[in-house]
């Protein structure tokens, strides 16, 4: 009788894929008791701080994180989590880069990372343009250009700042959030990368 | 208006070799970038019962 049911079949392929002492594990192997594997968490803060302090500048909006100090504050809030953002998933992708961490079975874990990467070079960029600043208006009339030579002008202006802003705090944050999920969640059910030349495990499996 | 700690109200100061420029800004982030990366390698991570001493049996399918 159960075992009929469309929800006790995906109950049990779930917990089958995505077992919680894989998700949510209590301990991790001795080499990664080192500075290098905090950067991806870092990068995770950062990415919370943003998401945050972007919710309450949409609240209330340019002419007030222009003029008000508060506005001014939640602004640089913003901004810097945007520059720690960066910084800490450039050292992670260096880290990742030099463990060569898409080692057995890893490669959707690095793709995802790279898909996070672009994303996040997209939301930055979709930033830069809703400022609502002669920065942001400098800057899409630059890129209006470099996106018209390249062709792509037809699908993206860049002069266009309702598509900037409705890309910027709905479409590429969702897209991000969801990417990032998914990385993470690779990351546990791999189990984190052996050192190399630790890797007793790489017979067999893609390199 | 509150004073900034550094004044940013003129244009960027670039270092150019030859073809190449960058500005000092963006210039100080990747020397920072790499400070970081070279520290994380070298600082010594606390200890805690977080890890286990078995090296090998971590490769989940
Ligand atoms: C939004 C940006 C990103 C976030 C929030 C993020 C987060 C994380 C976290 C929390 C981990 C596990 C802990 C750690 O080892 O640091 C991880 C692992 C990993 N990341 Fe990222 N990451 C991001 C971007 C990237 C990028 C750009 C790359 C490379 C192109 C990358 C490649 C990897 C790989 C290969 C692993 C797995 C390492 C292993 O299995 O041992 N990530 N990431």
């Amino acid at each position: 009788m159960s075992s009929q049911s469309w929800t006790g079949r995906a109950r049990r392929a779930t917990l089958e894929k995505f077992k919680p002492e894989d998700l949510l594990p209590e301990e991790q192997p001795a080499y990664v008791a080192s500075w290098v594997y905090v950067f991806g968490v870092a990068t995770i803060a950062a990415l919370v701080m943003l998401i945050a302090s972007g919710l309450v500048l949409t609240l209330n909006g340019p002419a007030w994180w222009h003029t008000s100090s508060v506005g001014h504050y939640v602004n640089s809030v913003h901004l810097w989590s945007v520059e720690l953002f960066f910084v800490f998933m450039v050292v992670h992708l260096w880290g990742k880069f030099w463990m060569a961490a898409w080692r057995g079975r890893r490669l959707a874990t690095w793709i995802t990372g790279v898909v996070a990467f672009m994303a996040s070079i997209m939301t930055a960029f979709t930033g830069y343009l809703i400022q609502t600043n002669f920065d942001s208006q400098w800057i899409a009339s630059e890129a209006k250009d470099g996106f018209n030579s390249m062709g792509i002008g037809a699908y993206f202006n860049a002069l266009n700042t309702g598509q900037a802003i409705l890309l910027h705090v709905s479409l590429l944050p969702l897209a991000l959030g969801g990417i990032v999920a998914w990385h993470i969640i690779l990351v546990r059910r791999k189990g984190v990368v052996p050192p190399i030349d630790n890797d007793v495990t790489i017979e067999g499996s893609s390199k | 208006m509150q004073l900034a700690l550094i004044n940013l109200n003129h244009p960027a100061h670039y270092f150019s070799f030859g073809p190449f420029a960058i500005s000092g800004g963006n210039l100080a982030i990747i020397i920072a970038m790499c400070v970081i990366f070279i520290a994380a390698l070298f600082i010594p991570f606390p200890h805690s019962n977080n890890f286990s001493q078995d090296d090998k049996k971590e490769d989940r399918k």
